[in-house]
C-alpha cells in the first residue's frame, strides 16, 4: 500500500458516516421537515447496530439494525411533527436527548466489549490492482452503498415520479396536497428514510470505523451531517463533495500535525469547519441556484384545512 | 416570594434534621465524574473504584455517583446537593472540580472531599493523583526496543502538564534505550472520540510509525494499530480484548486501594487534609500483564518497574535536557515534584511545540 | 383510527392553562412507568424529580441560576426565529462573548473599580454580536445560508477558547493547568442572597424577557420582525429590509448570548475555563420554541428546562438513576409538552378510518 492510497482509504472512512447521514437527511429536507435530531438517530442506530452483531455475530445483521433503529427512532420525531404539527427544530433537539439517553441505557452493558467487525468485501483479483485496487475494490459494503446512494437520491428525486412528489411536497404543501398527494404520508416516509439513513452513519461507526461501543462515540457527526445538508443545497452530490471535503481535511490535518507543522492544534482542528464556511461563500454567489433548491416549506408544520 | 423560601427553608431544614440519624450509622461516599460511566477510561476507572468501596466496605458505607458533570457552572451545585443530601466524604474526579470542590468545602466543614489532580487544598480538602509517568516511563523503553523504525506515533489529548510529563517520561524511557529516538505527535483535542483517535493512529501509521502510544481514552487506537499489523500500549484500563495482538501492556489507572483507604480513615477518624501522589508503590498505577513480547523485554521493563517501585531509580532523574538545549536537571539530580507538577516544557528529542 | 388537526379560529384560552396540566399528566403518566420498569418506586421518583427541587431554599436558587442563561440566550433567538433568521449558533456567540469580557476582567484584574464589571459585560455583549455579525455579513453579502455558518462557527469559538485557556491566558500562579487567574471581586457578577449563586444575571434575564415582550408587542420593530417573517414580500412593499432585518436579528441574538456567557464566566464560575457550557446555546433553541416565540413564555420554559435538568441530578444523587435514564425523561417531558401545545392551535379530531375511495380522493391526514 503507498502513502497515498492510504491516506485516501482514511479519507474515504472519515466521509462514510458524514455521506449516510447528510443523504438521509437532505431527503428528509426536500420533503421539508427539518430534523435536528440526526445526532440522536445516529447514536442510536451505533448501538442497535453493535447489539444486534454482537448478539447475533453477525455485522450485516448489525447493519441492517442501525437502519432499523434510526427508523424506528425517527418515529419519535414523525409522530408529534406530522400528526400534532409541532415545532420541528424543538422536537428535533428533543429528539437528540432522547437518543443519546436511550443509547446510552441501551448499551450500558457492552462497554468494554470489542465489537463484530464489518469486514471489507474484496474483489478478487481486482482489489490486488496497484493503488487503486483497495481504493477502489476493496471498501466494505456500506461505502459502496454511499456511493450508491448518491446516484439514487438523485435519481429518484429528480428523475422519478415520486420524487418529483417529495419535492412538490416540500416547496408547496398546500398544493400538493390540493393535487390529492397525501403530504403527511410523504413525509413519514422521508423521515424515516432519513432515519435509516443517519442508523447506518451510527453503524458505520460501531461496526467498521472502530467496532466498539463507548457513550456519545457519535461525538457530534450528526450536527455536521446536518450542515452539509445545507453545504450541498439539498444536491446529493454537493452532499458527497462536501463530506469529502470536510473529512479530507480533518484527516490532512492530522497528517500536517504528525509532519510538525508549527502551528497550535487547536487551529489545525478549526480547519475543518473553517472550510466548509469559506468553500460555502465561494459557492453560494448563484442565489437564484439556492433558492430553487431551496425546499420552500422547509421548517413549517402542515396542516390541511377543509 | 420571601415567606415561600422561608417556608421552603424551613421545611428543607425538617427533612434534613429526619434524614440525619440515618447517615449516622452508614458513611454516604459522594463521586463526581466528568464524563459518562460509559467512556471505558476515566470516568470508568474511578467508577470501578467507587464499586471497590462497596465491595470493601459493605454495609459500613452506601455510595452514590453524578455522571456527566460538565466542568462549567454545574460542578459547584452537583458537589453541593451531595454535601447537602449528607454525603461524609466526597470525591471530585476531575481537574475542572477543583475551585467548585473548595468553595462547596467551605461551606461544609465536616464533609471531607478529596480532589483529583488538583493543587489546592484545604482542612477538609485532600487532592490525590497517580504517578502515570512511572508507567510511561517503561513503556519508553519498551517502544524504543520494539520499534524497527525508531519513530513511535504519540495520540495526545490536550497540553495540560499531565500530558506533557507523559510525553518527557516516554521520551527518556526511550532514550535510555535509543537515543536517537523520535515520537511524532498529534493532538486531537479531545479525550474521547473514537473515530478521531482512530483517524490519528491511522495517520500516524501512514507516516511511518510502528508504534502507537495514546494518551486519550478509547481503544480505537489499539484497534487500528493491530488492523495495520503495528503494536501499541493501552490507556486507563486494560484493553488486551480489544488488540489481543496488539497491545504490549497498558498503563492502567487503579483508584480501588486509595479509595478504600480513604473511606477507612473517615470511619475510623483519622482522616486528615494530605496530597498524596501515588505510582507503582501506591499501586495507582498497575501495567497490565506484559504481552506479545520477546522474554528479554519483558526482563527490561519488570526490572524498571520494580526500581521504580522500590524507589531506587526515578524516571525524571538527570541529566535531563530541554528541547531548546537548556538543562533541566544536572547529573544525578531528580526534579522535584514542584517541577513535574507544572511542566510545560519538553525534553531534547521531541519535536513539537506547545501552546505559549 | 386516524387523527385529524382543525384549525381554531384563534388561540384557545382554556388550552392555554389546560394543555401543560395534559403534558404533566402524560409526562407522569410515561415516567411512572418508565422509573417502575428499571425498578424504582415511581412516586419517590416523580417526587425527587419535580416537588424536592422547588420545595428546597438552596434548590429553588439554583432552579434560577441554571434557567438565566437559558432565558437571556431564548429571548435573543426567539427576536432571530420570529424574523425568519436561522441562528443555531448561539453556544458559539456564547463563547466568544464569555472571551471577549474576560480579555477585559484579566487585564483589568487589579482594578478595583465599580466601573470594571460594567466594562466587562459590555465588552461580552459586543464579543457575542461580532461573532454573530459573522453569519449575518456572509449571509447578506455573500448569500451563504446562516445555519450551517452560524453552526460551524460554534466549534471555531470553543477550539479558540480552548487556546487561550491553555496558552497565552494560563494563570501564571496555576502551575500551567488550563485555567484563568479568578476574576477579582469587583469583577464579578455581585450575589443577589449571601451565601448563595444567585446573581444579578437574574434580573438581566428579567429585564431582557420584559424588554424582548415590549419590543415584540408594542413597537414598530416589533412589528416589522412579524411581517418580515411571516410575508417578506409585505415587507418589502412596507419598505421593510430584509438585510437589515437579518443584520438586526443576529447582532441582537449574539449580543443576547454574549451577555449570558459572560454573566456566567463572571458569575457563577469565577474564572475562563476550557468548558463554560453544558450546551446552552443549543437548550436555549429548545426553550425559544417551548415558549413559542414569546419572551414571557421563554421565562417559564426555562424553568421548566432548568427543573428537568436539577430533577434528573438529583434523581441520581437520591435514587441512583442513572444519568442516561433522566436523559430519556426529560426528552419524553419536552415531546410530551410540544405535543399537547398543539391543543392551544388546533382541534384534535380521533375519526374512523376512511374508506379506501375517499382516500384517494382526499389524501391528506394519516
Amino acid at each position: 500500500m503507498t502513502g497515498v492510497e492510504a491516506v485516501l482509504l482514511t479519507i474515504v472512512t472519515a466521509s462514510t458516516p458524514l455521506l449516510l447521514a447528510a443523504l438521509g437527511e437532505l431527503v428528509v429536507e426536500r420533503s421539508g421537515v427539518l430534523n435536528l435530531g440526526v445526532e440522536g438517530m445516529m447514536i442510536v442506530g451505533a448501538v442497535a447496530g453493535f447489539a444486534i452483531a454482537y448478539a447475533t455475530g453477525s455485522a450485516v445483521l448489525g447493519v441492517l439494525a442501525a437502519a432499523i433503529g434510526g427508523a424506528a427512532l425517527s418515529l419519535v420525531f414523525a409522530v408529534p411533527v406530522l400528526l400534532l404539527a409541532t415545532n420541528q427544530y424543538a422536537t428535533g433537539l428533543a429528539l437528540t436527548l432522547f437518543g443519546l439517553g436511550l443509547s446510552g441505557m441501551i448499551g450500558e452493558g457492552f462497554v468494554g466489549t470489542p465489537g463484530i467487525r464489518l469486514d471489507p468485501i474484496a474483489i478478487p483479483a481486482l482489489s490486488e490492482l496497484p493503488f487503486v485496487g483497495r481504493l477502489v475494490f476493496g471498501q466494505d459494503v456500506l461505502v459502496y452503498f454511499a456511493f450508491f446512494m448518491v446516484a439514487a437520491v438523485a435519481w429518484f428525486l429528480f428523475r422519478s415520479r415520486w420524487g418529483l412528489v417529495l419535492r412538490a411536497v416540500g416547496d408547496n404543501h398546500t398544493s400538493a396536497h390540493a393535487l390529492g398527494y397525501s403530504v403527511v404520508r410523504v413525509r413519514f416516509l422521508a423521515v424515516m428514510f432519513g432515519g435509516a439513513m443517519a442508523g447506518l452513519g451510527g453503524g458505520y461507526l460501531s461496526l467498521v470505523y472502530t467496532p466498539q461501543w463507548v457513550e456519545g462515540m457519535t461525538a457530534g457527526r450528526g450536527w455536521i451531517a446536518l450542515a452539509l445538508v445545507v453545504f450541498a443545497s439539498w444536491l446529493p452530490l454537493r452532499a458527497l463533495i462536501g463530506a469529502y471535503l470536510f473529512g479530507s481535511i480533518m484527516i490532512l490535518q492530522f497528517h500536517a500535525q504528525a509532519a510538525e507543522i508549527d502551528v497550535p492544534a487547536q487551529f489545525m482542528s478549526m480547519l475543518p469547519y473553517l472550510a466548509t464556511i469559506v468553500v460555502l461563500v465561494i459557492i453560494s454567489r448563484d442565489a437564484t441556484r439556492i433558492r430553487l433548491n431551496t425546499p420552500a416549506c422547509l421548517g413549517r408544520p402542515f396542516v390541511p384545512d377543509r | 416570594m420571601r415567606k415561600i423560601i422561608a417556608a421552603a427553608a424551613a421545611m428543607a431544614l425538617a427533612m434534613g434534621l429526619a434524614a440525619t440519624p440515618a447517615t449516622a450509622d452508614k458513611l454516604k461516599i459522594g463521586f463526581i465524574y466528568v464524563g459518562p460511566i460509559g467512556d471505558h477510561g476515566w470516568s470508568y476507572q474511578h467508577n470501578h473504584g467507587r464499586l471497590a468501596i462497596e465491595e470493601a466496605l459493605g454495609d459500613q458505607v452506601e455510595t452514590t455517583y453524578v455522571e456527566n458533570v460538565s466542568e462549567g457552572p454545574d460542578a459547584e451545585r452537583a458537589i453541593e446537593r451531595l454535601a447537602r443530601e449528607g454525603h461524609g466524604l466526597i470525591f471530585t474526579t476531575s481537574f475542572g472540580f477543583m475551585n467548585p470542590t473548595l468553595k462547596v468545602a467551605e461551606k461544609f466543614p465536616d464533609v471531607k472531599f478529596e480532589h483529583a489532580t488538583g493543587y489546592k487544598r484545604a482542612d477538609n480538602v485532600s487532592t490525590y493523583s497517580a504517578r502515570f509517568y512511572e508507567g510511561r516511563y517503561v513503556i519508553g523503553q519498551i517502544a524504543a526496543k520494539m520499534s524497527k523504525t525508531g519513530v513511535a506515533g504519540y495520540i495526545v489529548s490536550f497540553p495540560i502538564p499531565e500530558v506533557v510529563r507523559g510525553i518527557n517520561s516516554f521520551m527518556l524511557g526511550a532514550q535510555s534505550v535509543n537515543p536517537d529516538f523520535k515520537i511524532k505527535i498529534i493532538w486531537v483535542n479531545t479525550w474521547i472520540d473514537p473515530a478521531k483517535e482512530a483517524d490519528a493512529a491511522k495517520a500516524l501509521i501512514d507516516q511511518g510509525v510502528d508504534i502507537i502510544v495514546q494518551h486519550t481514552d478509547s481503544t480505537a487506537p489499539l484497534q487500528v494499530a493491530q488492523d495495520r499489523g503495528v503494536t501499541g500500549f493501552g490507556q486507563a484500563s486494560d484493553m488486551i480484548a480489544f488488540a489481543p495482538k496488539a497491545q504490549l501492556t497498558a498503563i492502567v489507572d487503579d483508584w480501588s486501594a486509595y479509595y478504600v483507604a480513604r473511606a477507612k480513615a473517615v470511619l475510623d477518624g483519622s482522616w486528615k487534609s494530605e496530597d498524596v501522589w501515588g505510582g507503582f508503590d501506591a499501586k495507582m498505577v498497575v501495567m497490565a500483564p506484559y504481552t506479545n513480547l520477546p522474554d528479554d523485554v519483558v526482563a527490561m521493563a519488570k526490572e524498571t518497574q520494580a526500581k521504580i517501585t522500590s524507589g531506587e531509580f526515578h524516571p525524571f532523574t538527570g541529566p535531563i535536557m530541554k528541547q531548546d538545549g537548556s538543562e533541566a536537571a544536572a547529573d544525578g539530580e531528580v526534579l522535584s515534584d514542584e517541577a513535574l507538577l507544572s511542566m510545560n516544557w519538553y525534553v531534547k528529542g521531541v519535536d513539537d511545540k506547545l501552546p505559549e | 383510527m386516524r387523527l385529524e388537526l382543525e384549525k381554531r379560529a384563534e388561540q384557545s384560552r382554556l388550552m392555554v392553562v389546560v394543555s401543560p396540566l395534559i403534558a404533566i399528566g402524560l409526562t407522569l403518566i410515561a415516567g411512572a412507568i418508565l422509573f417502575a420498569a428499571l425498578g424504582h418506586d415511581p412516586v419517590r421518583a416523580l417526587t425527587v424529580y419535580f416537588i424536592e427541587p422547588v420545595t428546597a431554599a438552596w434548590s429553588l436558587q439554583e432552579l434560577f441560576v441554571k434557567a438565566t442563561p437559558l432565558v437571556i440566550i431564548a429571548v435573543g433567538l426567539s427576536v432571530c426565529y420570529l424574523s425568519n433568521t436561522w441562528n443555531i449558533g448561539a453556544e458559539g456567540q456564547f463563547t466568544v462573548g464569555a472571551i471577549a469580557g474576560s480579555w477585559v476582567a484579566l487585564s483589568l484584574n487589579s482594578w478595583d473599580s465599580p466601573l470594571l464589571l460594567p466594562l466587562i459585560l459590555i465588552a461580552g455583549t459586543l464579543g457575542g454580536m461580532a461573532w454573530g455579525a459573522i453569519p449575518a455579513l456572509l449571509k447578506t453579502r455573500f448569500n451563504a445560508n446562516e445555519i450551517l455558518t452560524s453552526l460551524m462557527l460554534v466549534y471555531v469559538a470553543q477550539f479558540l477558547l480552548d487556546y487561550l485557556v491553555r496558552g497565552p491566558w494560563r494563570d501564571p500562579a496555576g502551575y500551567n493547568f488550563p485555567e484563568s487567574e479568578l476574576f477579582s471581586a469587583a469583577a464579578t457578577m455581585p450575589l443577589l442572597i449571601e451565601g448563595g449563586r444567585l446573581h444579578i444575571g437574574a434580573i438581566f434575564a428579567l429585564v431582557v424577557v420584559v424588554a424582548g415582550a415590549v419590543l415584540l408587542a408594542g413597537t414598530l420593530k416589533g412589528f416589522e420582525i412579524r411581517v418580515i417573517g411571516q410575508a417578506p414580500r409585505a415587507g418589502q412593499f412596507a419598505g421593510f429590509s430584509r438585510t437589515q432585518m437579518v443584520v438586526f436579528a443576529f447582532l441582537l441574538s449574539g449580543g443576547l448570548a454574549g451577555l449570558a456567557g459572560i454573566s456566567e464566566v463572571a458569575g457563577p464560575i469565577g474564572q475562563l475555563r476550557p468548558t463554560i457550557s453544558p450546551g446552552y446555546g443549543f437548550a436555549a433553541i429548545i426553550v425559544a420554541f417551548l415558549g413559542r416565540l414569546n419572551p414571557i413564555a421563554i421565562l417559564f420554559a426555562g424553568l421548566l428546562l432548568a427543573l428537568s435538568y436539577l430533577g434528573g441530578e438529583a434523581a441520581q444523587v437520591s435514587l441512583g438513576i442513572s444519568d442516561k435514564t433522566t436523559k430519556v425523561f426529560q426528552g419524553m417531558l419536552l415531546l410530551f409538552v410540544l405535543s399537547c401545545d398543539t391543543l392551544i392551535l388546533y382541534k384534535i379530531r380521533l375519526l374512523p378510518p376512511r374508506r379506501r375511495a375517499e382516500t384517494v380522493d382526499q389524501g391528506a391526514g394519516e
